[in-house]
């Protein structure tokens, strides 16, 4: 990641002084921000964003993994946060490897998290702890394979 | 008047009871709107569990953007919400556009913006008539129907389709709208308030009406945050939070208008809003009219990224050789993800786009409104008679195939 900048994004900045080790790396793409987060401080970064006052990330969006095979870690789940009375957005990110595609599960912390990590299950088999109901959402229960990764054929033979 | 339901709190509730009724609603079946199956466990009339399953529509939508080049996947956005594609080919070209970092003409964003409040209104029509057929109120469907044919002719004039337009373009947009266009929407918005009006006779002082959606599928501020709910279902109870207003794109900032909200939080409520928003959008599309320039570009300037005009493309050679690339390699942007958020008819609608700097996106994602609020009906109809599942299944207005994509 890019060296100590300064952080044009607030949110980070506190999100530094809240846990440094929480924030991996910082994106700025287009005036959207990406904060790069480990997967075992996930759970608490969440937390911590959506209960602290100051910053009221009460809203979660959308979780969107993406699958970068062949490049090793292949996925990164994108998670989409907004506050509602702040009027602001910020994307977490996580990086985890296909061999080992577990994360914690955010249900506890926004209860709308529950279908979006069924659906990043369902399509790419990442899986999350803690999560009440992970079975498949869009495909039938009987479904081999997981079809948004990217070495699953668009048509064919499987 | 309303119609008090003696509800068993919730401990008494017996769910997993032997004697307890397991229901398959759907997936056939005609209140659901689509293929939607909801399993519900029933004590009597009581339903004290209802778990809906999705994915009957499952197509693959995003699967099939990653084989597409960047202008062959608006052709799918229109099919993941068939109400209203014209607002899911917005979400996607500015999510393309973004990623580009091109500014579109102020003229083309201007009628942008007309063409997706007439959708708005058109969806809206059809979630009115279909709500009201499902609660017993046949004329309002027709009524309704009966307008949304007149949107659906401005559609078909300026883009030669009735519903899956395909009208919006990376940069602009696909054609030079006719040039009497403008008469045929003021046409239109002139007839349309008295049949708001008609609407609102038949509807919003009506006991039975009331009766069945007065404190019927409440949802709490809360509750709606929490469960991710927005659009109508989110300002229903209260919450005054609209993507036009809170983040404006295409140039939703220089437009007057209300966000319309009720406290309520129940099936009644979000009637309210749904028909004041129609009254809303009017207001937006009458401004939109005044402020789109006659002529003028309709589409941006970006040589090898946006395709140039047709006298040019017969004319200059390098016309010619842009023509032919960007039509049979597609055009590549930088690499990177942006995430665009309009506010669709169902609520907030997001794109999520990655680019690996290719022709063909690495990932194009939907955040569709209509997965996330279903996901608040049993949150709704819990605790409550079956005949009001269909009330709380209308009220949340999905798509299914935006639910499935």
């Amino acid at each position: 990641m890019e060296p100590q900048e300064p952080d044009k994004n607030p949110v980070v900045q506190q999100l530094r002084g809240w846990n440094g080790a929480a924030v991996a790396g910082v994106v700025e793409f287009r005036g959207e921000t990406t904060v790069i987060v480990p997967r075992e401080y996930l759970r608490a970064a969440c937390e911590y964003l959506a209960t602290e006052p100051s910053l009221r990330f009460s809203f979660l969006s959308d979780i969107t993994p993406v699958d970068r095979f062949p490049i090793e870690p292949r996925f990164e789940v994108n998670y989409h946060l907004l506050s509602i009375d702040r009027r602001a957005r910020i994307r977490l990110r996580v990086k985890i490897s296909g061999k080992d595609a577990v994360l914690p599960s955010v249900t506890a912390v926004w209860p709308t998290a529950n279908w979006h990590e069924r659906e990043s299950f369902d399509l790419f088999g990442i899986r999350f702890e803690g999560h009440p109901n992970l079975k498949r959402i869009l495909m039938p229960e009987e479904w081999e394979g997981y079809p948004l990764r990217r070495d699953y054929p668009t048509e064919g033979p499987r | 008047m309303t119609v008090t339901v003696e509800t068993p709190p919730a401990t008494t509730r017996n769910i997993g009871n032997a004697q307890n009724m397991v229901l398959n609603m759907g997936p056939q079946h005609p209140s659901t709107h689509g293929v939607l199956r909801v399993i519900l466990e029933l004590d009597g009339e009581i339903v004290l569990k209802a778990e809906p399953v999705i994915g009957y529509l499952h197509t693959g939508i995003e699967k099939s953007a990653e084989s597409k080049t960047y202008s062959q996947v608006i052709t799918l956005t229109d099919r993941i919400d068939y109400l209203a594609p014209l607002s899911n080919n917005l979400g996607y070209c500015l999510a393309v556009e973004k990623l580009l970092d091109l500014e579109v003409p102020k003229r083309a964003q201007y009628i942008r913006v007309l063409l997706t409040e007439l959708t708005r209104i058109g969806s809206h029509l059809v979630w009115l008539g279909t709500h009201a057929i499902d609660l017993g109120a046949m004329s309002v469907f027709l009524y309704c129907f009966r307008e949304r044919e007149e949107i659906l002719k401005i559609f078909e004039y300026l883009s030669g389709q009735r519903m899956m337009t395909s009208y919006f373009r990376v940069g602009g947009l696909a054609l030079e709208p006719p040039p009497d266009w403008l008469e045929r929407v003021r046409r239109f918005i002139d007839a349309f308030p008295a049949h708001i009006d008609e609407y609102e006779d038949l509807l919003t002082q009506n006991r039975i009406w009331m009766g069945r959606t007065q404190g019927v599928g409440i949802l709490s501020a809360a509750d709606a945050i929490a469960m991710g709910c927005s659009g109508p279902l989110l300002r229903g109870s209260g919450v005054a939070y609209d993507v036009r207003k809170a983040f404006p794109y295409s140039s939703y900032d220089e437009f007057d208008f209300n966000v319309q909200t009720h406290t309520a939080g129940d099936c009644y409520a979000r009637y309210v809003v749904r028909v004041a928003e129609m009254r809303e959008s009017l207001k937006i599309v009458r401004q939109a009219m005044d402020k789109v320039p006659p002529t003028g570009p309709f589409r941006a300037e970006m040589p090898g990224i946006i395709p140039p005009a047709r006298e040019e493309m017969k004319t200059s050679i390098e016309g010619l050789i842009y023509h032919f690339k960007i039509f049979t390699e597609g055009f590549a942007p930088p690499p990177g993800e942006v995430y665009q958020v309009i506010e669709s008819p169902r609520g907030e609608l997001g794109f999520f786009v990655a680019s690996d700097g290719s022709a063909k996106p690495l990932r194009v994602k939907v955040r569709a409104p209509s997965f996330v609020n279903l996901q608040s009906l049993p949150k709704l109809c819990e605790g409550r008679l079956i005949a009001d599942v269909v009330a709380c299944i209308g009220t949340t207005d999905i798509v299914l195939g935006e639910v499935d994509r």
